[in-house]
């Protein structure tokens, strides 16, 4: 797996700030990570971390001003897609790189149909007829399991229920074949039982069709049941990063040690939770050095003002403290 | 930290009678809230007279009941009626038909005004901390208001409550004179817990109160609702979707399904030995943060039905896996399926 051609999406060290009324949100800060063909990577973080903006800059989605993209690469099978221009970019998006949303209602338009959007999808890259189009669109809602889908072109967004425009969602993202897709917390809004139906249906197609899947969400419940490799994400940098069963069995940053530890289940009732102090800082306003060390119940004096390096535990599994690394930092 | 007795002390020294209910409470045992075939019917109307078309069974025949110092979980998917529960509990809603009993008196058929002392023994805690406090006022209006509802008269000590209520939930005491938007989700969750407990409640219905926040955050919250049922003996009935939550601070926990009660059972026994095919289908719905029991998670197939004018039979058929001939025809009773473990499935209960 480690072999470098496998590499279809690697950003590296990217860099996205937001210019705000005389104040520099470094929303992103030195980011970097690998999506390989086929694979399930997952960032994970917490609201306003800029796991969302990362992943929006890879699609050249970031409005600029007041974003600017302050370093950093983005590279598509070896092409920075940060040197091409809006109608090169155009051919990317869609193409090769597709993105899901989160809420599907906004991300609809609610004054065209299901089959008009699906098919727009469509249109943007190719030029195909008018009975292929409608074909391939009755297609794809059927790829995503979407019932009755000759009659779900003429509806509207209103007339489905939410599971079902994340499935019209999907299948828009599908619709020129794209090798990579970026779901951002595609199934937040969604009930239980709807969650499990969208993440049975990603891992389907991922297979039928050797998809790479670039999903950002919050929820450590999802990312242990689709993930093969993990990034943690805290205040723009990444914090952790390795295989999912190292991030769950043997994390080695505080910031996931306790986040882990924070989840509720059954078998802890009785006990107290661990939480850990504080809140997520302003990116606007972040503490220096370790970003984390406010909150952190492991901070030593170094870690107020020297950056964390990236430490190293073998098989791509690293993350940056320095003190739970060799004990002094 | 202040307890709930001299929080009641406190507020005694007011004049108000504040020991009202405690016989009743005692005659009731030590149920605090009793719920007893709670129904709300919404119609919906159409076309141009608005002539009523049909209904939305929101709440249709619920039963429950919550001890004090305990936690009632109420889970189900949206749409399936538990805020709905949680209106008609606080009387923001009118049952239909049906009992709510708190503290051994009847509440549905009380006036506006005989409601006001029970007012503060029950209170909300509601999902977004921010839609719920007014963003032109301070937080130490906020919480006062309350109080100023109840008549506590003197200012100073309407002050000084404001900021020892502040520092239960863990703000500072200069938070009073800051505005909503200068807090973050979890402290303004934090403060919207402490004007709950402004006028020192004995239930407080927590509608979704951490599913907005972060996972870090989440369990702040949640510790610190523990904390205080220990230390004030407050009951609460949590309302949530997510069941690794609800299995955490709950002692029982009832299923919710399109206005009915699907299952209501302790929560070791619900977890353990879920009985009913949809809390069943949700607990292996529910990804757990485990990669080594990572599978194909069972998914239901299809949406949750509307609630407008269900089919007879049984509210679950057209999900269920089991689902038989009988169960589209004949009124699915709530069979005893142990002590304390009720399930509305005959099906479970035939064996």
């Amino acid at each position: 797996m480690d072999n470098g051609k496998d590499i279809l999406l690697s950003v590296q060290d990217l860099k996205v700030y937001f210019h705000l009324n005389q104040r520099l949100a470094q929303a992103v800060d030195g980011v970097s990570y690998e999506v390989r063909k086929g694979e399930t990577v997952c960032l994970v973080g917490e609201s306003g971390c800029g796991k969302t903006v990362s992943a929006l800059t890879t699609l050249g989605l970031i409005p600029q001003p007041p974003g600017e993209i302050a370093g950093g690469q983005v590279l598509f099978k070896g092409q920075n897609l940060l040197d091409l221009g809006d109608d090169e970019m155009q051919k990317i998006r869609g193409n090769h790189i597709a993105m899901v949303f989160q809420e599907p209602m906004t991300s609809l338009n609610p004054v065209f149909t299901v089959g008009d959007q699906v098919q727009e999808a469509i249109m943007v890259h190719e030029k195909v007829s008018k009975t292929e189009l409608r074909q391939r669109s009755v297609q794809l809602l059927e790829d995503v399991g979407l019932p009755a889908p000759e009659e779900r072109l003429a509806d509207y967004p209103h007339q489905l229920s939410g599971g079902q425009r994340q499935r019209v969602m999907i299948a828009m993202a599908l619709a020129c074949n794209p090798e990579v897709v970026i779901a951002d917390e595609p199934t937040t809004a969604l009930d239980v039982t709807i969650q499990a139906q969208i993440l049975n249906l990603f891992g389907e197609l991922q297979r039928e069709r050797d998809l790479s899947l670039l999903y950002i969400t919050h929820d450590l419940g999802v990312v242990a049941n689709i993930a093969d490799r993990i990034y943690i994400m805290y205040a723009g940098i990444i914090v952790e990063q390795g295989s999912a069963p190292e991030i769950f069995h043997d994390p080695r940053h505080p910031y996931t040690q306790g986040l882990l530890a924070s989840l509720p289940n059954r078998a802890k009732r009785g006990a107290r939770l661990h939480s850990i102090p504080g809140t997520v800082p302003d990116p606007a306003y972040k503490p220096g050095g370790c970003p984390f060390h406010p909150r952190c119940n492991l901070a030593i004096e170094t870690c107020q003002s020297r950056f964390p390096e990236m430490c190293d535990y073998g098989n791509g599994h690293q993350s940056r403290c320095p003190v739970l690394y060799d004990g002094n930092g | 930290m202040a307890t709930r007795a001299d929080a009641r002390c406190c507020m005694m020294a007011t004049g108000e009678g504040y020991n009202l209910d405690m016989e009743q409470m005692e005659q009731a045992g030590n149920i605090v809230l009793k719920v007893e075939g709670l129904k709300k019917h919404f119609p919906v109307r159409r076309g141009f007279f608005q002539r009523v078309m049909g209904s939305i069974q929101a709440v249709d025949g619920v039963d429950f009941d919550i001890e004090a110092g305990k936690t009632l979980g109420l889970v189900g998917e949206s749409g399936c009626g538990k805020s709905t529960v949680s209106r008609l509990i606080l009387k923001l809603l009118e049952p239909d038909e049906g009992k709510v009993i708190f503290q051994g008196q009847d509440i549905s058929g009380l006036s506006q005004n005989q409601m006001k002392p029970l007012r503060k023994e029950m209170q909300i805690i509601f999902q977004d901390p921010y839609g719920s406090l007014n963003p032109r006022m301070t937080i130490g209006e906020s919480i006062e208001e309350g109080l100023r509802t109840l008549g506590v008269k003197g200012q100073a000590e309407r002050k000084a409550r404001v900021e020892k209520l502040l520092e239960m939930v863990g703000i500072s005491a200069s938070a009073a004179y800051r505005y909503p938007h200068e807090f973050s989700g979890g402290q303004r969750q934090r403060i919207g817990i402490a004007r709950a407990l402004s006028v020192d409640p004995s239930l407080i219905v927590c509608d979704e109160p951490v599913s907005a926040l972060d996972v870090s955050i989440q369990a702040q919250i949640i510790n610190l609702l523990k904390d205080l049922q220990t230390q004030l003996g407050l009951s609460y009935l949590f309302i949530a979707h997510d069941l690794h939550v609800v299995g955490y601070v709950s002692d029982t926990v009832a299923v919710m399904y399109l206005g009915h009660i699907m299952e209501y059972a302790p929560a070791d026994e619900l977890y353990d030995k879920p009985l009913h095919p949809y809390t069943l289908a949700l607990l292996s719905a529910v990804p757990v943060p485990e990669p080594d029991k990572r599978c194909e998670l069972k998914a239901l197939s299809g949406d949750v039905p509307s609630p407008l004018d269900p089919l007879p039979g049984c509210r679950f058929q057209g999900r269920c896996p089991l689902v038989e001939e009988r169960c589209r025809e004949d009124e699915i009773k709530f069979y005893q399926a142990g002590e304390n473990h009720r399930v509305r499935c005959w099906k479970v209960i035939a064996g």
